[in-house]
């Protein structure tokens, strides 16, 4: 019998397919696991609605229940009850050190012009605050485009949802 | 049709067909950033249409899919505004600013409906719309001192609200936007 503790850490395999060097489970987005006569349900959210990795995400994890012998449930859940502060500090760590740089919290206000065009955010590879807004989106819906002016690295900026 | 259904089809219709307008300007923006962002906007707008459609489709017996785009063109419920195919960037812009505020104020409503559901997902579309006004925002400042802008505003702005009706432009974008789906038989698995 397959216990909720074997599907978190099975699910905790399951890289962002975008962002592989993060997993879902670090990224928050598996809200609940219950485990109910070998079904596993399993609660997720979307970072974005419109986020393309959400169907190669819910088959990854699909697949890995199903390697556990048990039945897969996905559900997604469709409110605001994720936020990128959901995001465990090892995968903020992470994201870092891939060169991506962590959201601020939600409590900093909801996000205004003048903060993303000041120097709040810190580079992620040398930590330096002088850097600029060159683009509100990016490669992917969650990311910001900026700019380190002391380290002259373009880099990445989660957004804050 | 329940007026919530009704409701959710005019939201779900204004971002797909937006998003499909929006989407004209990958490749051909008068700056590389403006691709990025554009594409970006048009990704999350049908993002949103697709998570709107979902919950129409639960209550109508249908899917998302034939909800998008089985319907006839004059079935659709979006307003003329988004429906314009505008190549002239000041005319985009003014679209933008002009959409992005109303449907802020729309957002506004339903989050404070006494339906969880809808409340719940207006503001999860909400947290990511506000990248969207800041973007329009940005623009909003470059350009407002510039007559072309200034004109396309009033030109557009009586289209917010104008849903008795569609443009002639709807048709078309329909023909294009189905046409794949169109030329298969009914139950077709993609």
């Amino acid at each position: 019998m397959v216990t909720a503790e074997q599907v978190w850490d099975a699910l905790a395999e399951v890289p962002d397919p975008e962002i592989p060097v993060i997993s879902i489970v670090d990224l928050g987005v598996v809200r609940d696991v219950r485990v109910e006569d070998g079904r596993v349900h399993v609660e997720f959210t979307p970072t974005f609605l419109g986020c393309p990795a959400l169907e190669v995400m819910r088959s990854q994890m699909a697949e890995k229940i199903t390697e556990l012998g048990a039945e897969p449930e996905v559900e997604v859940i469709q409110d605001d009850s994720w936020s990128t502060d959901r995001i465990t500090p090892e995968g903020r760590e992470k994201l870092r050190q891939a060169g991506f740089a962590p959201p601020a919290p939600r409590e900093a206000g909801q996000t205004t012009l003048v903060q993303l065009q000041s120097n709040g955010f810190r580079c992620p590879y040398c930590g330096s605050r002088d850097t600029a807004l060159e683009n509100i989106f990016g490669p992917t819906p969650c990311r910001s485009l900026r700019y380190c002016r002391s380290c002259r690295q373009p880099f990445e900026q989660f957004k804050t949802i | 049709m329940t007026e919530r259904a009704q409701l959710l089809l005019e939201i779900a219709d204004d971002e797909l067909i937006l998003g499909w307008r929006d989407s004209e300007w990958t490749g051909i923006a008068p700056l590389l950033e403006e691709d990025v962002a554009f594409s970006s906007i048009a990704q999350n707008e049908i993002g949103h249409a697709r998570a709107l459609y979902e919950l129409a489709a639960r209550e109508l017996g249908t899917t998302a899919d034939e909800l998008a785009f089985d319907r006839q063109p004059e079935e659709y419920r979006c307003c003329s505004l988004v429906e314009l195919r505008l190549p002239e960037w000041e005319r985009t812009i003014a679209r933008h600013v002009l959409y992005e505020q109303a449907d802020a104020e729309r957002l506004e409503r339903l989050k404070a409906s006494d339906d969880a559901e809808l409340a719940g997902l207006a503001a999860k579309i909400d947290r990511e719309e506000i990248y969207h006004r800041l973007h329009a925002e940005m623009w909003h400042e470059r350009l407002k001192g510039e007559p072309r802008y200034q004109a396309a505003l009033e030109e557009l702005r009586p289209l917010v609200d104008a849903r008795d009706g569609h443009s002639d432009e709807l048709e078309p974008l329909w023909e294009e936007m189905t046409s794949v789906r169109r030329s298969q038989p009914a139950g077709t698995r993609w």
